[in-house]
């Protein structure tokens, strides 16, 4: 009898294992094929069918066309740009804001909350929206990547809660001790705050790093485009200019059909320019996401 | 009096405490403008809104716009897709993380179970338009994925992004593979923090493992199944269009084309301004109406509810 049980539960850990591996493998499977593409001779890689478990041939012919694509590299130092100056402004905001609602002495918190909260279900859409964002100047404006995104509420009102699980007799001892709001902020909260702080600047990290819509609707500029964007055309509207495509620069590309080909090899060593470095500090930033989820749960 | 006395002491308060009231002022700015701005601005789905004459100088029409939506043929296309879509997204989506996590609730080895979300987590960092770049070099003429549905099949197929019956199977497994992993850590914390006493009485009892999971797992973390089960019902109609209008075309329209997304290349690219702001005027009101009843019926039947 005990020895059925073990059986069957042998049998069931082993099903478990089986079903698992697999979905890990299909997880991974498509990165991987990127990859191994992006390292593949061209032509080889579009006569192929099925399946790719090593590179075919072996070549770094497309990342050099991608670098030598000088278009990609201001997309990319743009979005660093965006990124830097974008979460800069988000944290002072959410910062600002998350304070002085944990204030308790303040007058008209209520007042502040309601208006707060209305915005999270009520919107006035995308085309008003978009009106709004011509009419103040935010069109082909590279503050069109920051200021409407300046703030989100969410993230707000989690960093509030973090604010307010603080011992409010360390605020009063500073204020005995003559301490402004100002210092209070600076040398008493955020210093208590650092792992909300570090979850909600993940996320607005992220947020910009992965935003598009915005600038493809209000920016016009090709050299303002940050990353994503020029993703999108190469990626998604088949759209690789020519100038990438062409044999300059010491890459050959002997006929039509291996231009064709290279216009592939390009796509899969874009994909993996512009992802490996996420995915490359993501394991090391993953408790913080983790942690990121349980904070926002726990408003949730 | 009182409220003499009340304002006496505010204006006391902001003496004293000036500093957060000023800190006060950017924030509050920035909702009036991003937040309030573009809901008055909503009032051009009234009007025929017309950019030369301005917002003040056009014309009222009344609810003309609506009922040009809900007269013309794109109101129930648009309609059910976005239902159809999101009920896939409901069907498949919402469940695979939690199956996900009763399977590797199950798994004891600390290194495996670590290994498998390490990698399970990682399409959750590739951004969306990358995906999306994916997914079109996967679907493409040669592509893999339609070399093995060609295999499978035995059918020839083109780029199955062409395709209308295969827009909601691409969207949503393509949804399941960038989000599994990473929507199952919140039930695998839910069911980390279940009492370890619970299994133990049920082992006693010879119940099996599929039965713990059924009658003890599951019931463990409805609470926080029924949360987010209330975000996705009551997030339907405000579904997003950004991974939408990176993988639909004309082609696959009939079963691709949801309201935001026709909000978008009607107003954007088509320059109906008024008539797309009621479209999504439209769509966010009935948005509101479907989070309030779902949560009004979640509170109902299991006294789990956002307010």
């Amino acid at each position: 009898m005990r020895l059925r049980t073990s059986i069957r539960n042998r049998a069931f850990d082993v099903t478990i294992y089986a079903i698992l591996t697999l979905l890990t493998l299909i997880c991974l499977y498509p990165i991987l094929h990127i990859l191994l593409a992006s390292l593949s001779d061209p032509v080889r890689l579009v006569a192929h069918n099925g399946i790719l478990y090593k590179t075919l041939g072996f070549t770094v012919n497309g990342y050099k066309l991608v670098f030598r694509d000088n278009s990609l590299l201001v997309g990319y130092w743009n979005t660093i740009v965006y990124v830097g100056l974008g979460t800069l402004v988000n944290m002072i905001m959410t910062i600002l804001g998350a304070f002085v609602l944990s204030r308790r002495e303040l007058y008209f918190k209520n007042h502040i909350m309601v208006v707060i909260t209305i915005t999270m279900f009520f919107g006035g859409g995308l085309i008003p929206w978009f009106l709004l964002m011509k009419d103040i100047g935010m069109y082909n404006n590279l503050w069109a990547m920051i200021l409407p995104v300046a703030l989100n509420t969410w993230n707000m009102i989690i960093l509030r809660t973090g604010f307010q699980s603080i011992p409010y007799e360390l605020e009063e001892a500073a204020t005995i001790d003559g301490a402004s709001h100002l210092r209070i902020l600076l040398n008493v909260i955020l210093p208590l705050s650092k792992a909300t702080l570090a979850v909600i600047f993940l996320y607005y990290l992220v947020g910009n790093w992965n935003s598009w819509f915005n600038a493809m609707v209000l920016l016009q500029d090709r050299d303002k485009f940050p990353l994503q964007l020029l993703l999108k055309e190469i990626l998604v509207a088949n759209d690789t200019s020519a100038s990438t495509m062409g044999s300059a620069g010491g890459v050959v590309i002997d006929s039509a059909g291996s231009a064709t080909a290279y216009r592939e090899l390009v796509k899969y060593c874009t994909i993996v320019v512009s992802t490996l470095p996420i995915l490359l500090v993501y394991p090391f930033l993953q408790k913080y996401f983790v942690k990121g989820v349980y904070v926002g749960s726990i408003k949730g | 009096m009182e409220a003499l006395r009340k304002s006496v002491r505010m204006k006391k308060d902001i003496k004293k405490n000036w500093f957060v009231y000023l800190l006060a002022i950017p924030v509050l700015v920035w909702f009036f403008v991003f937040c309030y701005g573009p809901m008055w601005g909503v009032l051009i789905a009234f009007k025929d809104y017309k950019p030369l004459l301005g917002f003040s100088e056009s014309h009222w029409v009344g609810m003309k716009h609506f009922m040009d939506f809900f007269q013309g043929p794109y109101f129930w296309r648009t309609v059910k897709n976005t239902l159809m879509l999101n009920f896939w997204s409901i069907a498949f989506g919402f469940t695979a993380p939690i199956l996900l996590a009763l399977l590797l609730n199950e798994i004891k080895d600390g290194k495996f179970k670590k290994t498998v979300q390490t990698i399970t987590y990682m399409p959750h960092f590739i951004s969306l338009v990358v995906v999306c770049g994916m997914i079109h070099i996967f679907t493409a003429d040669e592509g893999v994925v339609t070399q093995v549905l060609q295999f499978i099949t035995g059918k020839d197929y083109t780029s199955l992004l062409g395709y209308s019956d295969f827009f909601r199977p691409i969207y949503t497994f393509s949804g399941i593979w960038q989000n599994v992993g990473w929507e199952c850590i919140i039930y695998l914390a839910a069911m980390s923090s279940i009492d370890s006493s619970l299994y133990e009485a049920a082992e006693m009892d010879g119940i099996g493992r599929i039965q713990k999971m059924w009658h003890i797992t599951l019931p463990s973390i409805r609470p926080v199944i029924i949360i987010l089960f209330i975000f996705a019902v009551g997030g339907l109609m405000a579904h997003g269009y950004e991974k939408i209008i990176l993988l639909y075309n004309p082609l696959t329209y009939d079963t691709s084309d949801i309201v935001a997304s026709y909000v978008y290349r009607r107003g954007l690219r088509e320059a109906s301004l008024s008539y797309s702001t009621a479209v999504g005027l439209f769509s966010s009101v009935v948005n509101f109406v479907l989070l309030w009843v779902t949560n009004r019926i979640a509170r109902r039947t299991s006294e789990v509810s956002l307010w």
